[in-house]
């Protein structure tokens, strides 16, 4: 990993003052900062090759073209998958998981279905599947969750019947950080011939993540929580669902022949996106891909790791608060509430010394409900945060305690 | 003293910290924690002005032309801010209330409370108040 000065110096957001302090961003769970490469490729990109993509014989659109396919390279490569033609390019993972619940529920899905996720699903893994079971009479079964938070696997073992069609999971919980062991859901899914959707929303921007090992038959993410750009993300599919998925969106570009009578569909990742995409966004996201891999995802998460670690310690170390889901194998989030305080009053406080972190219910309401919160206060990691960032953020909370009084 | 002569008493009472927003928030805590306390049993759903992340629960009462509110929030910032609007905007006549244009925030520098992105109900308990205004106007 280049070191950390290195780092911070290609973000240009991070040299500016917040409240009269420097900028302590820890909100990377929400949306991570963009480095330098990421903006000039974007602003590049319309600067010498806009054009719009395929078909066009001038050489304009086939530059852009060639740098759209370039980055569904850049991007499947990454995530060690040899057909590029399995990344569907989407406006982000909200968006992906919409693709696939209103794919799936055309044909694939019938009244009576049931569909595995967990307690600690982000709304956006939840919403999609309960819109289907509310129109369709289908079941939605929660794993729960042990007294650590973590997933409680004999449990999920225990939720599968024959009307069992799929499991949906967050790989990363995005308010406790806690990793799900997707081997061991996908080898019981396996046995009961369930394909496995695995939202990487936050996994993806945090460690290496082998589509090809993981070998799950939908996997999701978010460009702009990966150092990328707002509107753009994927979704992977296996070749399998490549072939089979039914639209959710049909238009433009999906095509090889269109009569008023009959359409035949276009093969590989142009059937699933319709109309103009967004190519900015997928030159972006290749640049940012290109930045982590200067990182090394490894030495990524290592270091979000030792911060999580320095953060936890520091926190417990305050008689006042307390950390949700200690387990050790964490991803770069930590959520953790001040006894007696709200965490909207904690934020606005913290906010006051330049630091960012997310307050509230962080999209899990159900989750807020099962630790019998209101809301957490949750701090999360990226490259280019530092250990000083961290024993700066303890200093202020224990202020900022002390001002809540 | 009418809305104009009490929000010039919390501009000079703010003054007193000058630059200083450690003081000016412990102020404003000390401000939330002694708003005189709703009963539970008050705090019922619709008198819950949902924010996206603390609660405000806002009772109105009109009195011989007088409006008296009371309010609580479930955050201590957004209940002094809370409690700074019923000091405000209590006691005084609906006319009065619906004109309130409450500048006073800007001027003590807390301005940023009110601005819609603030998931903390204080907008939406400030339309409250001067609906519940609306409904007393004389015609």
């Amino acid at each position: 990993m280049p070191d950390i000065e290195t780092i911070r110096a290609q973000f240009p957001i991070l040299s500016q003052k917040v409240n009269g302090h420097a900028l302590v961003y820890f909100d990377n769970g929400a949306t991570a900062q963009k480095p330098r490469r990421v903006i000039d490729a974007i602003s590049e990109y319309y600067t010498s090759s806009n054009a719009n993509i395929h078909r066009g014989v001038h050489s304009l659109s086939q530059k852009a073209t060639g740098l759209f396919e370039a980055s569904r390279k850049t991007i499947a490569s990454h995530f060690n998958i040899a057909h590029e033609q399995q990344i569907i390019f989407t406006s982000g993972t909200t968006d992906s998981i919409n693709k696939v619940a209103i794919g799936l529920s055309k044909n694939y899905l019938k009244p009576g279905d049931e569909i595995i996720l967990s307690a600690y699903e982000h709304h956006s893994n939840i919403l999609p599947w309960q819109l289907w079971a509310q129109e369709n009479g289908g079941v939605l079964n929660v794993i729960p969750l042990l007294p650590d938070q973590t997933l409680d696997y004999t449990a999920y073992e225990n939720l599968f019947s024959e009307k069992t069609k799929l499991v949906a999971l967050a790989h990363v919980s995005n308010t406790l950080g806690v990793v799900a062991d997707v081997g061991r859901i996908k080898a019981i899914a396996d046995r009961h011939s369930v394909p496995v959707l695995l939202d990487g929303a936050q996994s993806a921007p945090h460690m290496n993540i082998d589509l090809h090992a993981l070998n799950v038959d939908f996997f999701v993410c978010s460009a702009h929580k990966m150092y990328g750009p707002t509107g753009m993300g994927l979704l992977y599919l296996s070749e399998k669902w490549l072939e089979e998925l039914p639209l959710a969106h049909t238009g433009g570009g999906t095509i090889k022949t269109v009569s008023f009578e009959k359409t035949e569909y276009a093969e590989g990742a142009l059937r699933l996106e319709p109309g103009t995409p967004h190519i900015a966004g997928a030159v972006g996201f290749a640049a940012a891909i290109d930045f982590m891999s200067t990182v090394g995802m490894a030495a990524l998460f290592d270091h979000e790791s030792k911060l999580s670690q320095l953060a936890q310690k520091r926190l417990l170390e305050i008689q006042e608060v307390s950390v949700y889901a200690q387990s050790h194998h964490k991803a770069g989030v930590i959520s953790f509430n001040v006894k007696g305080h709200h965490p909207f009053d904690v934020g606005t406080l913290l906010d006051k010394y330049g630091i960012a972190v997310r307050t509230g219910h962080h999209c899990t309401q159900p989750l807020m409900r099962h630790l019998g919160v209101q809301g957490t206060v949750r701090i999360s990691f990226a490259a280019y945060n530092t250990e000083a960032e961290v024993e700066f953020f303890a200093d202020k909370l224990k202020k900022v305690i002390k001002m809540l009084g | 003293m009418g809305i104009a002569e009490k929000e010039k008493e919390i501009i000079e009472e703010f003054e007193l910290f000058g630059d200083d927003w450690e003081g000016k928030y412990e102020h404003l805590i000390e401000l939330g924690k002694s708003l005189p306390l709703i009963d539970t049993t008050l705090k019922t759903d619709d008198r819950l002005i949902q924010g996206c992340q603390s609660r405000v629960w806002l009772r109105s009462e009109y009195n011989e032309g007088r409006m008296e509110f009371t309010a609580d929030s479930d955050a201590i910032i957004t209940k002094g801010m809370v409690a700074l609007m019923v000091r405000v905007l209590s006691g005084e006549s609906p006319e009065e209330i619906v004109k309130a244009r409450l500048e006073f925030v800007d001027q003590i520098g807390l301005k940023q409370h009110l601005s819609p992105t603030r998931a903390n109900g204080l907008v939406s308990m400030i339309n409250r108040m001067k609906q519940e205004a609306v409904s007393h106007l004389k015609h």
